[in-house]
């Protein structure tokens, strides 16, 4: 009797945390794929009529192309960050007690800095006869300004900027909790450097490798207004698709069946992550 | 161990944060240009400050981000700290489903979230304005603390609400004296965390809210995409100064922020 009360009481603190999940995350996300089957009406809103048009809309090579274009961004922006990202956890994870709490602080202010206001800074760099195409001109390496600014290479600095920290930390976190004996151990045992880092190390950091991945990888899909500061209306990503079918063509189911198409890539991802990781937690997300 | 030495991996680590830096300092170096082409340097000045302190639209929303970004880590502190304490203790199967959907707004693009949100609250006929801000915010903002606070609840020492039993005290009395003392670290954690992601969000605010309502992120997107004033300089490096007295606060606050950065909600 008195347990059962207790849990009653524990079930009570539960209720606020239920109820909000339930009626604002699950019922949106269920009603927005509802909402992808049905037919939309002549001007605005949805009929009640069941159909597949917008899913099959999507394989029109038009649209498919955005998708396309999205995994490239997302593939490409996913690879450097990794090829800067790893080193710069590894390397941090390596450093004394006192210049990881250094560095952490330093990689925070970043980090906690508005996304709009670091994405600015670029503009100001890329900027036609800005300070790059100036530096560049000066040291002689182009004789024209490069005008990088509303280009593809623009829109990718812009991707990996905004989501560096969260490689960094990932790798660092899973590197940190790194038993360093085992490379030692493989290296009096004969191993190379770089052999001992392929076996032992790597292995060890795979988890904040992987999470590091999903973490740059799935928004790099959706931050569409990084494409649309710095790269203009030249680079279209699905989340600009989505933003111009909900606010401009009014096509509510269209951008629905978009947004559970894009869900579903992402819970696929995360599933794939929870089977290597051992169904563990993403690493240092928060 | 070996110190003092300069290693090429320092150098990495040197130039890797060198350049993040980079355009956060041209900003506000130009933020102090007296010219108005920002590829020309025409000597210092502080007239952009000037003409942001006059921009009452600016202040509007100022004040509307922080009125938003404290509303939601409030309302996701409640609700995120009463859930993750409710879940340590209670084992149910609703619960694991729960919790994947409580965290879900973190893990999948925002921009999914936004959509997801406008189309339901204009489903359910709200007025969009500060209302669907604070919900939508809320929604993001109580995987964090759920996650840090659900971590700490780990990582206590049972023996110390144990012994409060032991003693005679209720559940409710040892919630409040022992363990809320205990993870009051995560939850402050879990709040500046919070309030950081509310006050730098564009996409969802971008999404669910009226007319009439401007945070500031959405109004410096719209000034950004329509013709660019070097008053966004200025505005820019104020906020980066609140950034910084905010990272300031919160590592002052405790090791627990860093902690947590480090570790991450195991």
């Amino acid at each position: 009797m008195n347990t059962r009360k207790k849990k009653q009481g524990y079930w009570l603190t539960l209720l606020p945390l239920y109820l909000f999940t339930i009626v604002f995350v699950g019922a949106p996300l269920v009603y927005v794929v509802v909402l992808s089957f049905l037919q939309r009406a002549e001007t605005w809103g949805v009929t009640g009529q069941f159909t597949l048009q917008n899913y099959r809309q999507i394989f029109q090579p038009v649209y498919l192309q955005t998708f396309v274009d999205s995994l490239k961004l997302a593939f490409l922006s996913t690879a450097l960050i990794t090829l800067i990202g790893y080193p710069f956890g590894y390397f941090m994870a390596k450093l004394s007690p006192k210049g990881k709490k250094r560095m952490t602080l330093a990689l925070m202010i970043p980090f906690w800095t508005n996304s709009l206001i670091r994405l600015y800074g670029w503009i100001i760099i890329f900027r036609a006869n800005g300070p790059l195409d100036q530096l560049l001109i000066a040291l002689r390496i182009v004789d024209q300004p490069l005008k990088l600014l509303y280009t593809y290479p623009a829109v990718v600095v812009g991707m990996v900027y905004a989501l560096l920290q969260f490689m960094i930390f990932a790798v660092y976190s899973s590197a940190e909790k790194m038993d360093w004996s085992l490379v030692e151990a493989a290296r009096d045992l004969g191993a190379s450097p770089i052999t001992a880092f392929f076996t032992v190390t790597l292995k060890q950091t795979l988890p904040g490798l992987l999470s590091g991945i999903i973490l740059t990888f799935i928004p790099s899909m959706g931050l569409f207004f990084i494409a649309d500061i710095l790269g203009g209306n030249k680079v279209v990503l699905v989340g600009s698709l989505i933003q111009d079918q909900l606010v401009k063509a009014h096509n509510t189911p269209f951008a629905a069946a978009l947004a559970v198409v894009l869900m579903l890539m992402t819970t696929l991802l995360i599933a794939l992550y929870r089977k290597i990781a051992g169904g563990k937690e993403l690493e240092g997300l928060v | 161990m070996k110190r003092k030495k300069i290693r090429p991996s320092h150098l990495f680590l040197a130039l890797v944060l060198a350049l993040m830096y980079l355009p956060i300092l041209l900003l506000v170096i130009y933020s102090f240009n007296e010219s108005k082409i920002s590829s020309v340097w025409g000597g210092f000045s502080l007239k952009w400050y000037q003409q942001l302190l006059a921009d009452e639209k600016m202040f509007e929303a100022l004040a509307n981000s922080i009125l938003l970004g404290i509303s939601s880590s409030v309302c996701a502190a409640i609700i995120g700290t009463l859930g993750a304490f409710g879940m340590s203790k209670v084992q149910s199967r609703a619960n694991t489903a729960v919790e994947y959907l409580a965290t879900l707004p973190i893990m999948i693009p925002e921009i999914i979230l936004a959509m997801v949100f406008l189309a339901f609250f204009s489903l359910l006929g709200l007025p969009f304005g500060m209302t669907t801000l604070i919900l939508g915010h809320t929604a993001f903002c109580i995987p964090y603390i759920f996650m840090l606070v659900k971590a700490r609840l780990v990582g206590m020492d049972p023996s110390l609400t144990e012994a409060a039993k032991d003693l005679g005290a209720s559940e409710v009395r040892v919630f409040f004296d022992i363990t809320l003392p205990l993870i009051t670290p995560a939850i402050a954690s879990g709040m500046v965390l919070s309030f950081a992601m509310s006050f730098d969000d564009v996409l969802i605010s971008l999404f669910v809210t009226g007319v009439n309502v401007n945070t500031l992120p959405i109004l410096v997107y719209t000034q950004i995409k329509t013709g660019v004033t070097p008053e966004i300089n200025a505005l820019c490096t104020l906020m980066l100064a609140a950034t910084l007295l905010l990272v300031l606060v919160s590592a002052w606050l405790g090791r627990e922020k860093q902690h947590s950065i480090e570790t991450k909600g195991e």
